[in-house]
């Protein structure tokens, strides 16, 4: 497929050597882990290899700290709902408002239970107060779950340094790193972050794979029982071919690091400079001082974010958006309505994530395609004139009933 | 993402009547940003006989928002004030080859701003029900005589639609009780039985097993009682329409359910045998002891007296 893909934080594109390397485990090496004959020691081993590649991209102290999961998602139910079940005592889950969906929904449903769920504000720039962070740890939580780099932003929370204070009043930290892993230094054994979720489909591993790192000596509850694949800790038969995959991924992720974070940061910055001075009216959410190297987030004001999506993809360009059109909840982005972005540009938030594969020669594209869009939309729209911006729209586009 | 039909497609790339209209007598604005959509509609009407002489939108909102507005000024333009009154936001969703059902509440903006415009042109003030109207959806704010009317013309059942048509209830959620209760008023004023709720919404997982988790037995309203019996045969419906027969509730007279067994059921010897198996499920879905008979038996008992 032709095209511009810059929503590589949505999922990546599978590296075609990662695909070679898997290939044969649906073909020659079909045998399963767990048997003692020539067709399972073959898996087993390939699966073993594939244990130490994550561990090194995360900084594991043991390969065995690795559990193997289906997907991000997975990761995260099972690592709250192991504290909440191997600490029946405590009743409180401190998370932050900006959380993926895979943390904030279970909350939710963890509420109707019972349970009290601390969610962390942020400011206008998608930061965290420790203070606050401070004030709500105490003996009834169980855990602290917050993630390392938000999806939609790029923008970094400090979990190293809020492991260490959950460390310090005795609480689990769980951190959802499925952005940060690949495009972050992580060096787990260093941290006292005790769990952490990542996903394959993020570093160019195939979906359907992600793990769950628990630090050894943890109190641990499965959520899948069964086989005591993964040391119990997680039943259910190792997807074999997608655990190659990622352990391929980490490996790649590794040596690309660098460049992530020259290259890459480098056609991210070309393209957010290049939208900022052609387009007016529009501005970077999050921290652009604090966040990924691939993620840009424009709000581009008094329009559309659904409207945009549509004509970038009819240049052949993909992105997406926060705006509620295409969400299907009909509210923007939680992310952005944290933020305090007004409405006049949350429903115009842009999210723009790049991936290794991205060249200069794409950004150029693009940083070309957009504002005309901008400009047609912007003719449409009732808050916009001939100069600029209405004044005060609020006030000169009063419909009679909202 | 959604899937839009070709016309949709067309008029948004292509969207007819853009801007506003230069020396307009007719302006409607609809809408707000908060809610991610807003619409102004500007027409030039003829005095002297009412024709909408020409038309034009100015729309902040998704790609279904502006084919909506495009569409709607194509539709209006050349007809008299008093047709163009007659144009329902089905026809506009109609004109544009359909539109997904979470998109629908882009018509409805649609004809809100087409009424705004018109009484802007007569001179009448806009500002009637919907101001007085009890707020409903706190999110999009969204007052209960827009949902009856939506309801009412529509012919709407469930939360999920109402939300598809007007947005209420498309945010925090917390109205959806509220919403519940407007639909059935509504419906109770029309003087119509409300469908069954065959809507497109999906069984609500929390709601009747709710009621048996809790073991509140024997608190349900006789309203309730006859949804989760209603509930049950349409669950059992399928099974029995496999097998070319049907049922339906009769009569509930205390613990005892009356069951009309029809086609092939009726008169089928193992007919005793299916009503064991929905008493059971009665049973279980009620949570309470309950007896399921056939309607034949109604009369005999009610003889014994």
């Amino acid at each position: 497929m032709q095209g511009i893909y810059l929503d590589n934080n949505a999922t990546t594109k599978v590296d075609e050597a990662i695909l070679a390397e898997m290939m044969p485990f649906f073909t020659e090496y079909y045998g399963n882990p767990s048997s003692i004959h020539q067709f399972g020691e073959r898996v087993g081993h390939s699966l073993k290899k594939a244990r130490k590649q994550v561990q090194a991209l995360i900084g594991a102290e043991h390969d065995h700290e690795v559990v193997f999961t289906s997907c991000g998602t997975e990761s995260d139910s099972t690592a709250i709902l192991s504290a909440l079940k191997a600490q029946p005592d405590r009743k409180e889950i401190i998370t932050t408002t900006v959380e993926h969906p895979a943390i904030l929904t279970l909350c939710e449903f963890l509420e109707k239970d019972g349970y009290v769920v601390h969610r962390l504000k942020v400011d206008t720039k998608g930061r965290l107060n420790l203070d606050d962070y401070k004030k709500v740890l105490s003996d009834n939580v169980a855990i602290v779950s917050v993630m390392w780099a938000n999806n939609e932003t790029g923008t970094i929370f400090p979990v190293e340094e809020m492991a260490e204070l959950a460390n310090a009043a005795g609480v689990m930290f769980h951190t959802d790193a499925v952005q940060a892993v690949g495009k972050l230094p992580i060096d787990l054994k260093n941290t006292k972050i005790d769990m952490l979720s990542l996903s394959g489909h993020k570093l160019h591993a195939p979906k359907g794979i992600g793990a769950l790192y628990v630090r050894r000596g943890l109190r641990f509850r499965p959520l899948l029982r069964g086989g005591h694949q993964e040391r119990g800790r997680r039943a259910g038969t190792e997807n074999a071919a997608s655990v190659v995959a990622l352990g391929m991924a980490c490996e790649q992720a590794m040596q690309q690091m660098e460049y992530e974070n020259t290259t890459v940061k480098a056609l991210r910055d070309r393209l957010e400079q290049g939208i900022l001075a052609a387009v007016p009216s529009c501005f970077v959410t999050g921290d652009p001082d604090n966040r990924l190297p691939n993620t840009a987030n424009i709000a581009f004001e008094y329009i559309e974010g659904e409207a945009i999506l549509m004509l970038l993809n009819k240049e052949g360009i993909a992105a997406s958006s926060g705006s509620a059109c295409t969400s299907g909840s009909l509210e923007p982005s939680h992310v952005m309505r944290a933020m305090d972005i007004p409405y006049t540009a949350a429903h115009g938030t842009v999210r723009f994530s790049l991936s290794r594969y991205n060249t200069e020669a794409e950004i150029d594209k693009v940083i070309a395609a957009v504002p005309p869009i901008m400009a047609r939309l912007r003719k449409l729209s009732p808050y916009w004139s001939e100069q600029g911006p209405v004044c005060e729209p609020e006030k000169t586009f009063q419909p009679v009933y909202a | 993402m959604w899937e839009y039909s070709d016309k949709v497609k067309e008029h948004f790339f292509d969207p007819k009547n853009a801007g506003a209209i230069e020396g307009a007598n007719a302006i409607g604005e609809v809408g707000s940003i908060s809610c991610g959509d807003a619409l102004r509609l500007t027409l030039k009407v003829n005095e002297a006989d009412d024709v909408i002489l020409d038309a034009g939108f100015q729309t902040f909102g998704c790609g279904s928002a502006i084919a909506s507005s495009s569409a709607l000024t194509e539709m209006v333009k050349g007809m008299t004030v008093d047709k163009a009154l007659e144009v329902s936001n089905q026809d506009i969703a109609d004109f544009l080859g359909g539109l997904p059902p979470e998109k629908m509440h882009c018509s409805v903006m649609g004809k809100e701003a087409l009424e705004a415009a018109v009484a802007n042109y007569r001179g009448e003030e806009r500002l009637d029900d919907h101001e007085e109207g009890e707020l409903v959806c706190k999110c999009f704010g969204i007052e209960a005589p827009m949902i009856e009317e939506q309801v009412r013309v529509n012919r709407l059942t469930s939360v999920e639609d109402v939300t598809n048509f007007t947005k209420a209830g498309g945010g925090c959620s917390t109205c959806h009780e509220k919403i519940e209760e407007v639909i059935a008023k509504t419906w109770e004023a029309m003087g119509e039985p409300m469908p069954l709720a065959a809507s497109t919404s999906e069984p609500d997982e929390d709601l009747v097993p709710l009621v048996v988790a809790t073991g509140v037995k024997g608190k349900l309203t006789m309203v309730q009682k006859i949804k989760v019996i209603e509930q049950v045969l349409d669950d059992v419906r399928p099974t029995l329409k496999a097998d070319g027969g049907d049922a339906e509730l009769v009569d509930v007279d205390g613990k005892i359910i009356f069951v009309k067994l029809s086609g092939a059921c009726s008169g089928c010897k193992l007919a005793s045998a299916t009503l064991g198996g929905v008493q059971q499920k009665m049973i279980e879905a009620l949570g309470e002891f309950v007896k399921v008979l056939p309607d034949t038996e109604m009369a005999k008992l009610q003889a014994q007296g």
